[in-house]
This record gives C-alpha cells, sequence and structure tokens, in this order.
C-alpha cells in the first residue's frame, strides 16, 4: 500500500517524477546554479546534484526574494524542478511557484524529509494537497 | 478569499488587463496561504534586478507595460537596487546584454508609473513606513527592518507580487499583516553587545539559523543599549538572509516590545547566544588569507558608513579593487562632502544605485578573475558562497587594510 501525506497549502498541476530529498533549505539564488541546472552553494546537502524536472522535498524555504522572479526565469529556459514540497515555505517560494507555474506543496504534521525516501518516485495531487509515495 | 465589488470587477477585467493579471496573481498567492481578504497598502518597493527576472521576467514586465495603456501604480511604488550602475558599467566587466536587458526593464517599469529609487535602504532615505503602516515590501532586508524596528506591517513581497501590490493598493493579508503572527516563537537571551556592523550582522545571522524559517519570530533580551539605524540594518538583514526571517524584537527597545511579556508568552523555548558564536560564524568563512576584492555591499551604505569608509581609505593605496555601493539617494551627498573622492583617490569605486550581489555576481567574478571576497557584510557572506566566491568576513578596517596589502588580518 503507498503512503500519503497531506500538505495545508497547495497550488500547481498534478506531477509524478522522482524525489529529490534532504533536510535543507532551498533558495533560488543562494543555493542553485541556475544555468547548469543543479544544487551549487557547497554547504548545501544537495550541492552538485541536478534539479531540472526532479520534485524537491526540502525542509524549509530560505534567503531573499529573487527566488519569486527565478522560478519564472528557469520555466522558460526548462531548467526548472518538477514541483517543490516544503515543512515549511515563506511567501518568496509561493509567489515564485504562482507566476511560474511550478506545482507546490507545504506543511505538514510529520517531518515531510524524513518521511519521503530520497529517490523514490512520488506523485503530487494539488486539489487534495497530498504527495504519495509510489 | 472574500472579495469586495471592486476586485470581483477587476477580476471579470473591469479594469483591464493588467489590473486582472495582478489581482488574479495576488489571489493564488492569498488563496494558497488562506488569506481572508484584501489589505490596503501604502508604499510598495519592488525587488526587480535582471538577473533574477532574466530575459523571461523581462518580457512579462514589457508585455504588462504594453496592455497597461493609462494603468499605472495607484501607490508609492519603488524599486530595490539594479544590476548594474550604468556609468561604471565598463569597471565591472559587464557585458551589454546584461545592460540591454537592464534598460527594458526600467523602460518598463517606468511606462507602469514606478519611481526608480534603486535602494534597499529606502527606510533610510525615502520614506520610513509606521508602526502598523500595511505594505508591500520586496528586499528582506527592508521588510524585516520596516516590520521589527519601524512597527510596519508586509510580508516578504517578490517582485511580480510587490509590483501587483502597486497596481492594486492592496495585498493578501495573512502572515505579518496579523497580529496572531507578530508574537515571538523563540527567545533569545545574549549577555554580549556588538560592537562593529560585521558582528552586528553576523548576531543576526546566528539568530536567523536559531529561528529556521519565515515564520519563527525571535524575541532578543540583553543587549545594553540602543542599536543605531546602520547596526539594525545588517543585524536585520543577515537574520533574513541565514533564518528567512521576516521579524524580529528586542526588549526594550523595538516599538512592539516595550516588555518582554508584550510579545511572548512565559513557556516559550529559550536559547542563549554569546560572542563565542559569532566569532564561529565568522571563523566559518574566514578560510584564507589572499583576497581579490574587497566588497561593501548588502544593504546599500549609508551615509555614515561611507564617511567612515571615506576616513579609513585617507593615506593608503590599494593593490586590489574595493567597491562600495550606496543608494542614488546617497551618493549626491557622498560626492558633497568629499566622502566619494576620498575612498576614490585610494582606488576604490562608489557605484550609486546597484548592489554587488544583484550585478550578475558570477559573470563580474569570471570576468574580473574574483574569487576570495572581503567584505563586512554577514548578508553577502551567505549568499556568495553559492556564486563560486569564497567570502570572507571582517571589520571595516580588516576589509579596507586587505584592498592595500591583498591580504587579510
Amino acid at each position: 500500500m503507498s503512503k500519503v501525506f497531506t500538505a495545508r497549502h497547495a497550488m500547481g498541476v498534478r506531477v509524478t517524477g522522482e524525489a529529490l530529498v534532504a533536510k535543507d533549505g532551498f533558495s533560488a539564488r543562494y543555493d542553485l546554479n541556475r544555468i547548469d541546472g543543479v544544487f551549487s552553494r557547497p554547504a548545501h546537502k544537495l550541492a552538485g546534484q541536478s534539479y531540472v524536472g526532479k520534485i524537491l522535498v526540502l525542509d524549509t524555504a530560505k534567503g531573499g526574494v529573487a527566488s519569486a522572479w527565478m522560478l519564472h526565469e528557469m520555466q522558460s529556459r526548462a531548467k526548472v524542478p518538477l514541483a517543490i514540497v516544503f515543512n515549511t515555505v515563506n511567501p518568496i517560494l509561493a509567489q515564485g511557484a504562482a507566476l511560474g507555474d511550478v506545482t507546490m506543496l507545504a506543511g505538514f504534521d510529520e517531518d515531510i524529509t524524513a518521511a519521503i525516501p530520497h529517490g523514490a518516485r512520488v506523485e503530487i495531487d494539488p486539489e487534495g494537497k497530498t504527495i504519495r509515495v509510489l | 478569499m472574500k472579495l469586495n465589488d471592486e476586485e470581483k470587477a477587476i477580476l471579470a477585467g473591469d479594469q483591464g488587463e493588467v489590473m486582472r493579471v495582478a489581482l488574479q496573481h495576488q489571489l493564488k498567492v492569498g488563496t494558497f496561504f488562506g488569506a481572508a481578504d484584501f489589505v490596503p497598502v501604502t508604499q510598495a518597493h519592488i525587488m526587480a534586478d535582471t538577473e533574477s527576472l532574466g530575459p523571461a521576467g523581462v518580457e512579462w514586465l514589457e508585455k504588462l507595460a504594453a496592455a497597461g495603456g493609462k494603468n499605472q501604480v495607484r501607490i508609492p511604488t519603488i524599486t530595490d537596487p539594479r544590476g548594474t550602475d550604468f556609468s561604471k558599467a565598463k569597471q565591472l566587466k559587464q557585458a551589454d546584454w546584461m545592460l540591454s536587458l537592464e534598460r527594458r526593464a526600467i523602460d518598463a517599469f517606468v511606462k507602469l508609473g514606478v519611481s526608480m529609487t534603486d535602494t534597499c535602504i529606502n527606510y533610510q532615505t525615502i520614506q520610513a513606513p509606521t508602526r502598523g503602516e500595511h505594505v508591500a515590501f520586496g528586499d528582506t532586508g527592508v521588510v524585516i527592518y520596516s516590520n521589527s524596528v519601524c512597527g510596519a506591517r508586509s510580508n516578504f513581497e517578490g517582485g511580480p507580487s510587490a509590483l501587483s501590490a502597486g497596481l492594486t493598493g492592496r495585498t493578501p493579508r495573512y502572515g505579518y499583516h496579523l497580529d496572531a503572527h507578530r508574537r515571538a516563537t523563540l527567545h533569545v537571551r545574549t549577555g554580549w553587545t556588538p560592537v562593529t556592523l560585521n558582528d552586528w550582522g553576523a548576531l543576526g545571522g546566528v539568530v536567523g539559523k536559531l529561528a529556521g524559517n519565515y515564520w519563527a519570530v525571535p524575541v532578543v533580551e540583553g543587549l545594553d543599549r540602543a542599536p543605531t539605524s546602520d547596526e539594525l540594518k545588517h543585524f536585520g538583514a543577515a537574520m533574513a538572509s541565514f533564518g528567512s526571517s521576516a521579524l524580529f524584537h528586542l526588549v526594550g527597545i523595538t516599538p512592539e516590545a516595550s516588555r518582554l511579556s508584550d510579545v511572548a508568552d512565559a513557556n516559550l523555548p529559550t536559547h542563549t547566544v554569546s560572542k563565542d558564536d559569532v566569532v564561529a560564524l565568522h571563523k566559518h568563512y574566514k578560510v584564507e588569507k589572499d583576497v581579490d576584492v574587497v566588497v561593501f555591499s548588502a544593504p546599500q551604505l549609508s551615509l555614515y558608513e561611507l564617511r567612515a569608509l571615506a576616513d579609513l581609505c585617507d593615506g593608503r593605496r590599494f593593490r586590489i579593487p574595493l567597491l562600495a555601493t550606496t543608494s542614488p539617494q546617497v551618493k549626491p551627498d557622498a560626492d558633497r562632502f568629499g566622502y566619494t573622492k576620498r575612498i576614490e583617490d585610494a582606488g576604490g569605486t562608489v557605484y550609486s544605485g546597484m548592489c554587488f550581489y544583484q550585478s550578475y555576481a558570477r559573470e563580474i567574478a569570471e570576468a574580473n578573475g574574483w574569487k576570495r571576497l572581503a567584505t563586512n557584510s554577514a548578508k553577502i557572506v551567505n549568499i556568495l558562497g553559492g556564486y563560486g566566491y569564497v567570502p570572507m568576513l571582517a571589520t571595516m578596517e580588516e576589509c579596507v587594510a586587505a584592498a592595500e596589502t591583498g591580504r587579510i588580518a
């Protein structure tokens, strides 16, 4: 039986993909090489890994307001995550997801970075506000 | 969300496509966060350097401006630093395409009625908000200062949302617009009061890391004096950068926390922060001796910071670049008072209307051969690691000395 986790906040369209999971933060400006589509901040737990087309499952949104534009810019070059799932989101990443049409879930009763195995295939249903391990 | 008649009409297109797009974006964000309704705002501040926008963001702005017709922002709407100082772009070795993108973005903003103030210290230079004033500010440093020091009410409003707020004159009522979110969630005790700006920034960074997310509100107790505006500028900017924090309280200092009990319940988790924690943060970054470039930026320097910098530059001759950024409002005074000349006579450069990390930091590093960077900004050391720099945090004095010797003490 597959595991299903329900979020308090959701937007976007239903997607299925590989989960890239870390108990770490996320900022498009601070953490990414957006040209190459990889995590680039050396101290980040996903440093060196490609985020393109992946479902990021991370602890919290971090950093500056630039991410509100950057998800849209990354989407225009197809160098964007398929979806982002947070334990805790901030307005910037939500605003960025709204402009960039990136599916997003946030706010869980459990630590979602511990609940979803790294590399697992998952499905996100924003209408039901759920993430399911397939 | 509960919509009034005007908002329903805007969504129906009665006030044109620009207004419809703006309110639709705000509705999407407000619905995500469970906002009950919209709250009127009096000012908006837009972060929109073109490194962040990219060509796609500039095209989005241009489409909005073209569709706007007579639709312009309906409240004072100002801008964060741009991605260049056009008069000195060649010195930075910025490419023509970057400048072209900047010019296109500026043209679009002007058509939409936005005032190009190009500053992240608007609370020091344009108009500080007042206690209880609802605003829609971008730049995390601007938001945390306005919320905490001024007692104003804003969430982090990214560029598209801040522009939307300027156009519609409102923003979704969630987060720091609500009393409930302004209560402290952690209690930080410190028996140590910083002296230098880098130490104030580092203390903010340590508290930000403890807070850990946007919704956490630290209340700090134990400072032995009222900090200056510049000290709180660095403290807040670093806290927002390291922790994504948007509000802090200082007991007996900031307006909502005359007493601890004004903002804190008795059973809050308590942390103790000491000078050792601040020293440890510095050590984490100070990993090299040689320095390629010295940067004073993030936030832009006030007139008083430029005065202090000019004092340190007298009689020196720099062998590596020293860059200082300030706002277009401060720069003319720095020129008039001779600060700019004294800094530039030593070999430094004062840039106006830009901020270092928002100015294609990765590309100018490659073009200029910059990697090891010394600064007194805790905010910027947190940012620049992701851009391939080895950033080092030190006092303004140590940074100026490094510009002269190429090495940091």
